[in-house]
């Protein structure tokens, strides 16, 4: 005979409601980590789509990502005759703000070499760009649809693919272009003082030719940090691997994220605990003529502890049931990308579980202390 | 009375606070109840009455005298036994004023759950309960909860959990003052039935005049020291 089962029976309704109460805490909680982890992919979402092993970039910098990286046009074909190279592609990163149907949209311009590292991959519609000139590679997050026709800069292009999940660190969607239109797209944008400027001086080459980083994709067995190393050697050129270009894209994200997702996760299993023991301990309280009742004809504590711990795992393992079905219901409606990994599950209902241990401690210790001789007062 | 006494109390003292709050509650209390004796314990608020039903209930632990319990020494300037939770759920049986029945029971399982506690195996624990409701005139109501029954149903149903461990001493706190006369003596008479068939002490705490005729001693309780029986039932 399980007492525990029986008394949340004997008031059923008002146990789901606080279950549905404590489901929805338990649902942000688990929507924070799933936002965390979402902020963590997308972040790395570009990076890792290119399928580079080593990112060529200018010299004494960490890269496109973190900082301004240039350089010239050849440097895709000097980097591409090293040895252990398999594919090579010159990219240009260009942040742009660019106006659709009537509402403005930032987007994240990636100009790539047809067939060669930092093309759009993994397209979910559509094609990928074909042709030379004005077509392009939208993310789904964009909102732009196949066929339609997007302004960037002074040129109009046409989406021919969609690719989904493909965003900046920052959120914002990705579009793939030619490396030819992204150059002049980063010259149309320079601002026109500075291109008048540099027309006026004399004996000024204005040349457009320039990249952000070169994607390399090394033949098996060839090491990255060794390939790196000896790209290195040039003074003009840095080189990082793919893990250290996943380092420095997502390490401010994760920390920043880490910090502020961590703090708000915390707070809210605090408030968790505080609504749990509360509520147990107005279980607890509610219950108090039927503890002594039990304790007088000879319960042992242990029936009593059990009553009110059970309770609270059962409060804890509802709600946590059934705020992990609302955000998993609710996954596609919110406005970042939300991953929900079971990994992350199983560690906030172990977190879970030791709230509602603690949180029925205040319940064990008033059940403990109720006497049994106040059964037998009226 | 052949049989030993099922209750032995002598000298038994208890008292509340110190210096000038003491409060004597019970003073050289010395009563012997033997099995199948229907004992009435009566007496202004504040005589002592619980508390004497609270020591002999293994609740409330006097300051001196000895009490001894179905021929067991349980209290001798002292407690005597470590498990005084598992003699009251094998030896003692409690009535409540206010039947006191867990309202997230219905009517058996509130009478199995004394021996479920008592370690008997559910089905058993079961049969056992409706056999004692059946035997108090209410297995009809066993799936009622405490809410859908009666004061009277619910105190025989009280009474049925109060035997269902077999107890050789049933203590009852005012059990008739929420019913009325005949209900009241309804309770009585089955408190009478069990003491008599069962060779169960029953002391019960009351106020209640109209079943002063249902006791076989009836004793007084004065500023915490027991008067001599002042009726016997005919």
């Amino acid at each position: 005979m399980n007492l525990a089962l029986k008394d949340i029976r004997h008031s059923l309704g008002r146990f789901l409601l606080t279950c549905v109460g404590l489901s929805l805490l338990l649902g942000i909680v688990l929507a924070m980590v799933g936002i965390y982890r979402g902020l963590v992919l997308e972040s790395l979402g570009l990076a890792r789509a290119a399928g580079a092993h080593v990112w060529v970039v200018e010299g004494g910098t960490r890269g496109p990502f973190a900082e301004s990286s240039r350089l010239p046009g050849d440097t895709r074909d000097i980097v591409a005759a090293q040895w252990g190279v398999a594919a090579a592609g010159a990219v240009a990163y260009q942040n742009v703000e660019a106006t659709h149907r009537g509402a403005t949209k930032r987007l994240l311009v990636v100009g790539a070499e047809i067939g060669r590292p930092g093309e759009a991959t993994g397209l979910v519609a559509g094609r990928p760009i074909i042709r030379s000139r004005y077509e392009a590679v939208a993310d789904r997050r964009a909102g732009l649809d196949l066929g339609e026709r997007i302004e960037l800069g002074r040129d109009t292009f046409t989406i021919v693919g969609l690719t989904e999940n493909m965003v900046a660190s920052g959120g914002d969607p990705v579009v793939f272009i030619t490396l030819r239109d992204a150059q002049k797209l980063q010259f149309d944008l320079t601002p026109s003082a500075a291109r008048r400027e540099a027309a006026r001086t004399p004996g000024a080459i204005v040349s457009t030719n320039t990249v952000n980083a070169v994607l390399v994709r090394l033949l098996p067995d060839v090491d990255g940090a060794q390939f790196a190393q000896t790209i290195e050697r040039w003074k003009q050129l840095s080189a990082l691997t793919q893990e250290q270009q996943e380092n420095v894209l997502a390490r401010p994200v994760i920390e920043r994220a880490r910090r502020q997702i961590g703090l708000f996760t915390s707070l809210l299993l605090l408030v968790s605990t505080v609504i749990i023991g509360l509520i147990i301990y107005t279980m607890t309280l509610d219950k108090k003529k039927s503890i002594a009742t039990l304790k007088l004809i000879g319960a042992p504590d242990r029936t009593i502890v059990g009553l009110i711990v059970q309770q609270a795992l059962g409060l804890g393992l509802i709600s946590f049931a059934v705020g992990a079905v609302l955000i998993n219901s609710a996954q596609g409606y919110f406005p970042r990308r939300l991953v929900l990994e079971p990994a992350d599950a199983g560690t906030l209902f172990a977190a879970v579980l030791v709230v509602c241990l603690l949180a029925s401690s205040l319940g064990v210790r008033t059940a403990l202390k109720i006497d049994p001789a106040s059964a037998l007062a009226g | 009375m052949n049989e030993p006494a099922v209750v032995q109390i002598r000298n038994i003292n208890k008292y509340f606070g110190e210096g000038a709050t003491r409060v004597d509650a019970l003073r050289d209390v010395s009563l012997d109840i033997f099995p199948g004796t229907v004992i009435g314990l009566r007496g202004p608020s504040g005589s002592g009455k619980s508390t004497l039903l609270n020591v002999i209930g293994c609740i409330l632990e006097p300051n001196s005298g000895n009490m001894r319990l179905n021929g067991e020494l349980v209290y001798d300037g002292r407690w005597l036994r470590s498990d005084l939770r598992k003699l009251r759920l094998e030896k003692i049986g409690f009535i409540f004023q206010a039947h006191n029945l867990l309202p997230f029971l219905n009517a058996w399982e509130n009478v199995a759950i004394a021996q479920v506690l008592a370690g008997v195996a559910p089905a058993q624990a079961s049969r056992r309960a409706l056999e004692l409701l059946d035997y108090l005139g209410v297995g009809r109501r066993k799936d009622a909860m405490p809410g859908q029954l009666s004061g009277g149903e619910a105190q025989r149903i009280a009474i049925a959990r109060a035997l269902s461990n077999d107890p050789r001493i049933i203590l009852a706190d005012e059990p008739t003052a929420a019913l009325d006369s005949q209900r009241a003596g309804i309770v009585m008479d089955l408190l009478r039935k069990v003491a008599a068939e069962r060779r169960t002490a029953v002391i019960v705490v009351t106020h209640d005049e109209k079943i002063f005729d249902r006791f076989d001693h009836i004793y007084s309780l004065r500023d915490g020291a027991l008067e001599l029986p002042d009726r016997m039932a005919a």
